[in-house]
């Protein structure tokens, strides 16, 4: 995929770098304000997509960056596996809470809720690679192109 | 407000036929693209920030991700036009939403009002989220510590979703490559 004019990369060399720390703030926040993993991850796949979308496919070498997206994102999933069955190592139940449980935290600080910061780390991880891995694969690589 | 959101469920409505029935496929996406701003309205309308955030983001990168896709293939909506054949399924349809209809005023009868919901599992959470999470967004609490096993679920079921597009859309395998 071809690039676009350089009215477009400079706009986007502007604006990426505010939407993925956009999508930082949403993920780290998504315990105290409306947001979360799922929004925030998507703002960062997002401000990846514009990048891709402005710049052509042929700049970002698309074979390493998404055999990058496929390991992140498994990266997520695995943490967030890791994070529910915690539960179970520390002798409790499946998911439970085991930071808060410990050390409880005060609320409405960035550092408290115990693993639901983490949660939606690893979710925000997740979704990020995982769109972005879609949209490689459905707007830029070539047929029988390998990944 | 009841008003505003019933405008927005037609035009919804009008935005999905459309989608529908053009033959045009990037006007398809587009008018496709109306109904999802619009529910992002109704959602804002509703006071659920959390899924207004979610309906706008993932709506604006579906567009991009569909349009693109169009670009890279074909903008004309190839398949054969169904002639005679869309008369009964033209009757079927309208059949079948009669009988929708008839079933939901039966239904709808029963519910309680609109904003005043009978869930009696609502008010634990509502009371107890942050004393026992700490978790100042109370949907965050729930969707990640009271129903922490669906949204795992959740995440596995995009994980699939994604998995399975790489291995359709990577024509040549690992080995022979």
């Amino acid at each position: 995929m071809r690039g676009m004019t350089i009215i477009v990369q400079a706009i986007s060399r502007l604006m990426a770098p505010a939407i993925f720390l956009l999508g930082v703030y949403v993920v780290l926040h998504g315990h105290l304000t409306p947001g979360g993993g799922f929004a925030g991850g998507v703002l960062i796949a997002g401000a990846f997509v514009l990048l891709v979308l402005a710049f052509g496919s042929e700049e970002w070498r698309s074979r390493a960056l998404n055999w990058n997206a496929t390991a992140l994102e498994s990266f997520g999933l695995f943490f967030f596996w890791f994070l529910a069955v915690l539960g179970m190592v520390q002798g409790v139940q499946f998911f439970v809470n085991v930071i808060a449980k410990s050390e409880p935290g005060t609320p409405y600080r960035l550092f408290s809720a115990g693993i639901i910061p983490l949660c939606n780390t690893a979710i925000g991880i997740e979704v990020a690679a995982g769109l972005f891995s879609i949209f490689i694969c459905l707007a830029v690589m070539k047929m029988g192109e390998k990944p | 407000m009841l008003t505003v959101l019933i405008l927005l469920i037609v035009l919804m409505i009008l935005g999905a036929v459309v989608a529908l029935e053009s033959r045009d496929l990037l006007s398809g996406v587009i008018s496709l693209g109306i109904c999802g701003f619009a529910l992002t309205i109704a959602f804002l309308l509703l006071q659920a920030p959390d899924l207004a955030i979610v309906q706008i983001i993932v709506e604006t990168l579906t567009l991009v991700i569909l349009i693109a896709a169009i670009l890279k293939t074909t903008r004309e909506d190839t398949s054969e036009p169904l002639g005679f054949r869309k008369i009964l399924l033209w009757g079927m349809g309208l059949v079948a939403i009669a009988a929708f209809l008839l079933v939901t005023v039966g239904v709808l009868r029963h519910l309680p009002p609109f904003g005043a919901p009978e869930l009696r599992m609502a008010q634990p959470y509502i009371d107890g989220g942050l004393p026992q999470t700490g978790a100042a967004n109370l949907v965050a609490a729930i969707i990640l510590d009271y129903r922490g096993y669906d949204t795992l679920g959740e995440a596995t079921v995009l994980f699939t979703a994604v998995a399975g597009t790489v291995a359709v859309l990577r024509s040549v395998g690992r080995k022979h490559a």
